[in-house]
Order: C-alpha cells, then structure tokens, then sequence
C-alpha cells in the first residue's frame, strides 16, 4: 500500500492507503477529521470541501495519493482554537445552518469564494455556491451568512 | 442585553443557535461519524431489475472473498418478521387495505430497483462492495407494473399476489350525494387534471446504521439516522426481530435532516442489528448517494381529477377530487395515512367550501415505496385546491386574490367545522392575504410586468393560499382511523440540586434547532438563564419515551409536554417555598425565577428551592417527596392549523422556456413564534424544497420500472442560483387549545409554494392561452407549451 505524507490541519501526518482511496476517506477514516462530510457519490454535492494547498477541492473527487505533499485544511482547522473564523461566525450569527451536514463544505467552499472579494454581489455568491447542495436552509441565510462573512475578511 | 438577562433568551427572542459552535467547527457526530470497536462494515446488493423471481443466489465466491465475515439473503430473513406498517387503512364498505408482507431481504421476488437482495459483512467496506460485486443472482424477469391507471387495469404478475388489480385500498371521505347536489346548481364548473411529481426527499446526510450486541448483558445498540428512536426501537424490536425495550437501545444522534424520510422503519437498521449478534461484531453500513435513491421512501405521487362548482356570484359550491396515490412496491410505515387522513382530510383548504367528496385509491407499483415527505399529503391537496381555484378565476375573468378572499372561512367562523372531518381552531385569512399583497407590492406589479416585456420576457404572478393540520392527534380519533401507534409526545424536566436544568424530550432535532428553541422555552417559564439549561433527545437509554419529529409537532406537541413538566416543577416548587416562608401554598407568587410570597419581600430563588428538594432539610417531607423531576405525556386535543398567503413573481424567456423566480413573498400564520430566526430559516428551506418541485425537481422511472433519475447527474436538486432571496412575514392567531399558542413551521414552505410558483407560470404564459403546466416546470416543458399553442392557433 502506498504511503502519503502531507500536512493536515498544520500537523504532518502520514498514511498507508490504497492505491483507490479517496482524500475524504483518509480524512475521516484514517485520520478521524470527520467534521468533512460525504454527500454523494457524484461529486456534487460539495458537503466534503476542504482546501488543498489553499484552493477549495472536492475531497470525494481526489486520490489520496494525489494529496501527498499537500498542504490540507479541513472545517476543523478552520477556527482559530474556541474563536471562530470570521465565516464561521457569519453563518451562526445569520443562521446559516440549520442540520449541519452540508455546513463544513459550505463554509470552506465560502472561504475560498470571497476570498479578497469583500464586496462580492448576491449574484455572485450565488453563483459561486454552483457545487454546494443545502437541502435545509433554502440557501437565504447561507447567501446573507457569505456576504456578511465577505466583509468580516475584509477587515 | 447583558447575556444572562433571561429576557434576551425568553419566548420571541431571536437567540442564536447554540448547536452552531459544533456544526460549524466539524465537531458534530452523525451516526456515519461513529466507530465500534473491532467493527465490520455491510454493504447490500440490490436488485437492478424492478420487477422478477429470484431463481438462485450462488455466494460461494463473495463468501470466499477477501475480508469476508458473513453473506446473508432472503433465506436467513425467512422466519423474521417484514417491516411493519404504522397505519391500517379501512376503504369503502370497510374493506381493509392490502397489507402484503415486507420482507428484510427479498423472498424468491424483486418489487423495485433497489429491493436489497442479500448482504456481505466484511472488515472494511471496501472489501464488502468488493464481494457484493460477486454474488451471482439468477432472475427471471417480470413485466414491470409503473403506470398505476394500467396497473389498476391488472393483467400479467400483479406486484403482490393479494393485490390482483394492484389495489391497495379504495377510500373515500366526505358526502358524495351532497356534492353531486352541489354541481347540479352550480353556475360555473371548473375541472383539472394534474399530478403531483414524485419527489426523493434528499436530507444531505445519507441514511446510516450500527447495530451492536452485547453478549455479556444481552442487550442491542441501534445507531441510526431516525426522526424518532423510540418510535425504531417499537417498530424493530417488537415487530420485527422480537427484541424487548430493555435489550435495546437506539440511539439518532445528530441527524442531517429527514424531511420525513428518516421517520420509517427501514431494513437495513433490523439487518445490522440481528447480524451484529450473528457475526458477533458490531455491524456499520451508509447509505451510498445513489442506494438513497433507490431505498429512501419517496414522496408524492398523485394523478389527480378535481372539479370546482362555484354560484354566479362565484361562491364555491362543492368540491369532488379522484386521486390516485402510489404506494411503490411496499407499504412504507405511514404510506396509508399520508393520501387519505393527510390529504383527503385537508381539502376544504381555507375556505368554506359547503359540500366536497373525495375518493383516492392507493394502487402498489414496481417502485420505491412513498411515504411522508416534508408537507405529506398537504402539499398535495393544497396544489389541488389552488391550482384549481386558480383556473376557475382565470375562467371567471376575476381576480384570483379577491374569489379566494370571498370564499375565505372568515375570522368570526372558528371554531371551523370542515366536510371533510377536520374543526379548525382559528386563523385570519384575510390578514395574511392583506400582508402577502403589500409585502409583494401589489401596487407595482403592472410596472414590473412592462419592464419585463420591454425586456422580451413575460412575466407573471402568482399567488395560492394554504392551511396545514400539524401535530397529527389525538391518539383517540387517529387509533379509530387505523393509527397503530398513540401521537403524544412525552417529557421530562430535570432539576439538579444546584438548580440547573436538563430536559428530555422524546422530539429529535435534525435542523430544527429545538436544543436552542426548547431551552428558551425553559429559560422563559423558569425565569434561569439559557446557559443552565439543557436539551437532551435522541437516545431511548436517555429520554424516558417519545414519539418523535414529524409533521410539524415538535414545538405543538414536544414543546407542550415540556410546559407540562414545568407546570409540575413550579407547582411542586411552590409547596416547598410555602414551607420554607411559612406561608400558605396559594400566597406563593412565581416570578423572574422567585417564589415570593404575594404582598411582602419575603421570597427563594428557584436555585434555593432545587438545592432544598435534594437536601430536605427544613422540608415539609409529609406531603411533599424529595426530589425536583417530572415527567408529563401529552396528547393533542386537535391538530393545529397554521395557515398562510404567497405570492410569486416569475419572468419567462419565451425563446428558452426558462423561468427565472423573481421574488417570493410569505406571510405565515404560525401562532406564537418562540424563535423568529429559526422560524423563518424554516419556512426558507420549505419553500425552496418547494419551488424545487414546481421547477427542477422530479423522479422518473421508465416504463420498465428502470430508475432514470438515481443520482443528482439526473435529478435535479435546487441550488442557490436557482431561487432568489425572499420576504417572510408573520401575523398571529394563537392556538386555542395549547399552552404555548404554537401551531407549527416546518412543512408550510413546501406545501404553499409548488401552487403559488405555478399559477405564476400559467399567468405569465396565459397570453398564449395556456391554461395548466404540469411539475416541474421545465424549460423544456415551458417551451413546448408556447408552441402548442402557437401552432393550436394558426
Ligand atoms: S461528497 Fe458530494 S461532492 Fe463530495
Ligand atoms: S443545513 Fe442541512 S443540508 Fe444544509
């Protein structure tokens, strides 16, 4: 079985993995990061986004394998200790949750989205939120909780 | 406020959740997020065909397979019970339903795509599938039975050999020769068929189960993604695998919705939990995206013929509707209810309509079995009522608001008695109708409507009333309608020595927030801030009993039970204080979290009381036992009946045929609201589950009963570009016959907006002369219609 090593979360981490094991897989299962959920299987619902080297990905749609030497940020290295990050504290403060289940992807796909975009549009978010299904919120307050979370950043 | 004033976490404040620190930082824990020790992992292989005899299951070389623990099929399953239905309903003359057996595991037959077939236990699930793929099933198909007015039709292997024309019941409700009474002096008829899609409810989280057997004390663990574990634990234990409550346990952890699919017995929770005790090792499966498609109950179903007399001054006369209802291949926990006492029951709708008569006759297909999903039963009479309503205004050149507005049950007729065996308890429809109109701007809508045509667009508005019965009871009159099972809801409060509190409803919380609305329930009667109390549901080891979350009840009816157990709490609270201040029990006043004895400053914290009932002291132990807990049942005295008014605005390119919603605009009647920001995240996500099944959303299966639409590749979820933001707003009337005066949210976005999004759709395209478009409305559908009837008027 291959081995990868990559940084997750600011922590080195290794793995043997086989060869058709799936970066969500070695996060929850190997490494126990289970706030990184799984939606599907056809790479849509985007309930398992993480960053990889600062960029949001799909972590049901890459290899393990491919992450090695990576640089891997998942919803539980997001806060800073108990002080949430900024996005973080936008969805709670315009409840933009309500189960849970498609928040971490949700809030990480956010992150990368408005990223020195303080004053991205409601169109834009909207658009942006393409690869992100939330069958709970009607997505009103996930938009607010963006665009709120946008200009936080931008602070 | 300063953040311990209780009146900034009380009854009406907009408290934020306090479930959102562990959701959004990943620390929450689904069942999927759970590990056993030295646990093994199923995976179930399902019938790719819908309809044929099992001839051979040969598992010689999955057994062989590496990793491989266990294969079960439908032989192992064969002296187990079936999955149990909850409902049993009587049709005309009384007859019964037919009630075939559902087995665990297929028996020597197929019924849909995705019947599991067998199962493979090994240690990882990879090795499971891997093995899975090796089981060789010999079939001999079958013709499938999809459509159900051919199945009613019979002819070839009905899908059940007691069901020779495939029906499962032929039910009825209202007068019908009051009705006929009513056409033949009508002035105006106005007739509709249409269908209401067959949804897949879609919770984001996929269904997932542990089962876990304890040899040393004999006792199971179920882990499952449920609405409701109390309702599993009956269900499974003593129905299907003859397992007693006190060797069983279930536990629904944090839940990623349900929208009523999480609410039904479901095979693989019995399978994991009888192999558990086989293999001796705990047994894990999830539900892959596409299994959920073709294994979670799905909703709706109905091909409807409804008819509307109205008088020349364009009072509705009566009402009569046919509906067909499919049940799929099985009859899934509350199937039965759903098209007869959650629909049949709810078509007076809002207004007083004299004289209606239904008839919906449940027909078994070569399907996914349906059941309740989000509204159940009232989204679909409600598109029938409105759309319908909608077509008589266009026929009778009148405005649709103002033929609803006179037809209305008016706010002096509540207590309301329906035709259709409902009483009503109050509401305003009028208001929110009022409030509707102005919120969408009423005034401005002609405008809107010139610069969409400057644009090449048409634009159109729609607008639809609704009503809901939530909080389905009492245990009664549903036991004498064929329940099974009582609709209370029961609770208990927990005071601690040191005067906290922990709360232990038998509701479940999966996106309804109830952790946060429950504790300001507490927080508000108890006058102690939010922080000391907790709300703990989701495990029968834990929470004395429940019914569970469904049917918009948890605060109507979980919420009231709470009450009830506080009511206790004080009122026993009240004779320790008497005691304590030496002051008769009636003088005691209970205020801001102090019992005072009335017209002086002599007075004990709530805190003193809860430290003097676990350490009596000076106690008046005569009368008054130790201790500061009480648990309550309650039972409904009627359902609740939130009510409302939506309008909609669309533009549709007449090139494209795509329909862009413009805005949105409710206004709720919920009764008392305790959380607003919960309150209308609710009603945010029902309306977008339901403009998703006016415009993207629907199941298709061919005419082999081949699944066409078993993964979001094909069946279309809504997503954020494809709604806009909305206006929401509220009146209340309160309920009459609860404590808290709540009625219930969590279904009215899904039940008003399909009808209101499609009568916006069929203004905008009436100047073609269109007069009905079927869900959902796609561009496609959209376009077809414009050129219909383009090419019907050359
Ligand atoms: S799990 Fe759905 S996109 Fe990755
Ligand atoms: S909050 Fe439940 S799916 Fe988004």
């Amino acid at each position: 079985m291959p081995t990868v090593n990559l940084t997750v979360n600011g922590k080195a981490v290794s793995a043997n993995v086989e060869s058709r094991t799936l970066l969500v897989n070695l996060l929850r299962e190997n490494l126990a990061l289970t706030g990184t959920h799984v939606g599907c299987d056809t790479s849509q619902c985007g309930a398992c986004v993480v960053h990889v080297d600062g960029q949001s990905v799909k972590a049901c749609t890459m290899l393990a394998v491919q992450a090695d030497g990576a640089k891997v940020t998942t919803i539980e290295g997001l806060a800073n200790g108990d002080t949430l990050h900024p996005m973080q504290e936008a969805f709670r403060d315009n409840h933009g949750l309500q189960c849970g289940f498609c928040t971490p992807g949700m809030v990480m796909s956010a992150v990368c989205l408005v990223k020195d975009r303080p004053n991205i549009t409601e169109h834009e978010v909207r658009e942006g939120l393409e690869g992100n299904i939330c069958r709970c919120t009607g997505y009103h307050n996930i938009v607010q909780a963006v665009l709120a979370g946008a200009k936080a950043m931008g602070r | 406020m300063a953040p311990n004033d209780v009146g900034s976490t009380g009854i009406g404040a907009a408290v934020r959740r306090r479930e959102d620190f562990r959701f959004l930082t990943g620390r929450g824990t689904y069942t999927d997020d759970i590990n056993r020790p030295n646990q093994t992992h199923a995976v179930l292989l399902r019938s790719p065909h819908a309809h044929a005899e099992i001839v051979a299951i040969d598992a010689k070389a999955a057994k062989a397979s590496p990793g491989v623990v266990a294969v079960f099929t439908g032989e192992d399953f064969k002296a187990i019970n079936g999955l149990p239905c909850g409902w049993l309903v009587h049709g005309k003359n009384n007859t019964p339903m037919v009630e075939p057996k559902h087995p665990i595991l297929a028996d020597g037959r197929v019924r849909h795509v995705g019947d599991p077939v067998a199962v493979v236990i090994a240690e990882t699930k990879d090795q499971a599938r891997d093995a899975a793929e090796k089981i060789a099933v010999t079939y001999k198909e079958l013709p499938a039975i999809v459509d159900m007015k051919a199945a009613l039709k019979g002819g070839g292997t009905p899908v059940h050999d007691a069901a020779a024309t495939n029906l499962c019941f032929d039910w009825e409700l209202g007068d019908k020769a009051a009705t006929d009474a009513a056409f033949a002096k009508a002035a105006h008829v106005t007739k509709l068929d249409l269908v209401n899609n067959r949804l897949v409810p879609n919770a984001m989280e996929p269904r997932a189960a542990i089962g876990d057997f304890d040899r040393a004390t004999g006792e199971y663990t179920l882990y499952t993604t449920s609405q409701n574990p109390h309702v599993i634990r009956l269900l499974m234990g003593a129905f299907v695998l003859g397992i007693p409550e006190h060797k069983l346990r279930v536990v629904a952890p944090d839940v990623g919705g349900g929208f009523g699919s999480k609410i039904y017995h479901y095979a693989e929770e019995a399978i994991v939990t009888w192999a558990a005790k086989q293999v001796g090792r705990p047994v894990k499966w999830t539900s892959e995206r596409s299994e959920a498609f073709m294994s979670d109950a799905h909703g709706r179903d109905h091909v409807t013929h409804v008819e509307l007399a109205l008088d020349k001054d364009g009072k509705f006369l009566g009402m009569r509707c046919e509906t067909l209802a499919n049940m799929g291949a099985y009859l899934s926990t509350f199937a039965p209810c759903i098209p007869t006492y959650l629909h049949g029951t709810l078509l007076a709708g809002n207004y007083a309509t004299p004289a209606i008569y239904t008839n919906v006759k449940a027909v078994f297909t070569n399907t996914v079995p349906v059941d309740a999903y989000r509204g159940a039963g009232r989204p679909e009479a409600t598109f029938q009522i409105e759309r319908l309503i909608d077509k008589a205004a266009r026929e009778l050149k009148t405005d649709p608001a103002e033929l609803r507005r006179k037809n209305y049950i008016k706010p002096d007729q509540f207590p309301y008695q329906t035709p259709v065996a409902l009483v009503y308890d109050i509401g305003n429809y009028d208001a929110t109708l009022d409030q509707v109109l102005k919120l969408s701007d009423a005034a401005g809508y002609a405008q809107r409507k010139a610069a969409s045509k400057a644009k090449g667009k048409l634009r159109g508005r729609g607008i639809a009333s609704y009503i809901e019965a939530c909080g389905i009871a009492p245990s009664n009159v549903v036991g004498s309608l064929g329940a099974r099972a009582g609709l209370y809801e029961a609770a208990t409060v927990r005071v601690n020595p040191t005067g906290n509190v922990v709360v232990f409803t038998g509701s479940h919380s999966h996106g309804q927030g109830h952790e946060t609305t429950f504790a300001q329930v507490v927080s508000d009667m108890l006058g102690i801030p939010m922080e000391q109390v907790e709300i703990s549901h989701g495990d029968t080891n834990r929470v004395p009993f429940g019914m569970g979350t469904y049917g918009s009840r948890s605060l109507a009816v979980g919420g009231t039970a709470i009450v009830k157990s506080l009511e206790k709490i004080i009122a026993k609270s009240k004779k320790i204080a008497a005691h304590m201040l030496e002051a008769a029990e009636a003088d005691i006043e209970f205020k801001d979290g102090k019992f005072t004895v009335a017209g002086t400053d002599k007075s004990k914290t709530f805190g003193e009381i809860a430290l003097a009932a676990y350490v009596p002291h000076k106690y008046p132990l005569e009368t008054v036992e130790p201790g500061l807990d009480e648990t309550s049942f309650y039972d409904p005295k009627n359902f609740t009946f939130p009510a409302g008014c939506y309008v909609c605005e669309v533009e549709i390119d007449p090139e494209t045929g795509v329909v862009e919603v413009q805005s949105f605009s409710a206004a709720d009647d919920f009764g008392r609201i305790v959380n607003p920001m919960i309150v209308e995240g609710q009603v945010h996500g029902g309306l977008v589950q339901g403009i998703g099944q006016a415009l993207l959303e629907t199941c298709v299966y061919d005419k082999d009963g081949q699944l066409q639409t078993g993964s979001y590749m094909d069946y279309t979820m809504p997503r954020a570009g494809d709604v806009p933001s909305f206006k929401v707003a509220h009146s209340v009337t309160a309920c009459t016959h609860n404590p808290l005066g709540v009625k219930g949210c969590g279904e009215a976005g899904a039940i008003g907006a399909p009808p209101t999004v499609i009568n916006a759709i069929v203004d905008a395209l009436s100047e073609y002369g269109v007069t009905h478009i079927d869900m959902p409305a796609t561009p496609n559908r959209i376009w077809k219609a414009i050129q219909d009837a383009k090419a019907a008027r050359h």
